[in-house]
């Protein structure tokens, strides 16, 4: 199955793309998605903590089961208006 | 109305989107861009969203304001992009009856869209150098990703 997944601000950065598809088999779940990540970005475990993942614009956890089309985000810490 | 914007932001939007004949109070907070943080001296700010997502928390955000002080009317904006010195990057609006209410879900609503609407920002230090910011303290610097050789083994 196919599933998008979209990288924002430092995740952004760190892998010098904004989104892609990626092709999973039945039963992927978030981590697998992950996982796939680590291979290619191996600090990215240690942000485990303070990072959020979405499934269609809903928190998720790597638990979370993925079907065909789902639009998956990784989301690091928020931190939308400012210092107020 | 919840909104990713990249328009100037004025709080006129959020200000009619809220108001009505029952309300007795119209509560406006706007959050600006300060010059300095910690002392550092900042030259811009950057932001960035998950638009439909952060628009989704948004009204989940409204909804939880309603259900904890009763009848409220709440708009929340959030501009992205580069912003400079004492722009705006987001203005809040609540309607209520009373205004002892609209100021608490005011303050509510601001400290709820810092913890669960998708919005980052990055600050531009007057030096030039810049990074990504989490609530208490920057998050971490972006290194690039470690890139390894793929195995021939």
């Amino acid at each position: 199955m196919n599933v998008t997944v979209k990288y924002f601000a430092v995740c952004h950065e760190m892998l010098d793309r904004s989104e892609e598809e990626m092709d999973l088999p039945e039963g992927a779940t978030v981590k697998t998605i992950l996982q796939r990540l680590e291979e290619e970005w191996p600090e990215i475990a240690e942000f485990y903590e303070v990072m959020q993942m979405s499934v269609n614009w809903e928190y998720a956890t790597e638990n979370t089961e993925l079907t065909e089309g789902d639009e998956v985000a990784l989301i690091p810490p928020v931190t939308g208006g400012l210092d107020v | 109305m919840f909104k990713i914007t990249t328009e100037v932001i004025t709080g006129e939007e959020v200000r009619e989107a809220v108001e009505g004949p029952d309300a007795g109070a119209v509560v406006l907070f706007f959050g600006t861009v300060r010059n300095n943080t910690h002392g550092r001296p900042v030259r811009c700010l950057e932001y960035e969203a998950y638009p439909p997502m952060a628009e989704k928390k948004m009204a989940e955000i409204a909804q939880e304001i309603s259900e904890k002080w009763g009848l409220h009317r709440v708009a929340m904006i959030h501009r992205v992009g580069k912003l400079e010195i004492g722009e705006v990057s987001v203005a809040v609006a609540v309607a209520s009856p009373h205004r002892k209410d609209g100021f608490e879900a005011c303050k509510y609503a601001m400290d709820r869209l810092k913890q669960i609407v998708p919005i980052w920002k990055r600050e531009v230090w007057a030096d030039g150098a810049a990074e990504w910011v989490k609530p208490d303290a920057v998050f971490f610097d972006a290194p690039k990703p470690h890139k390894t050789d793929p195995q021939t083994d």
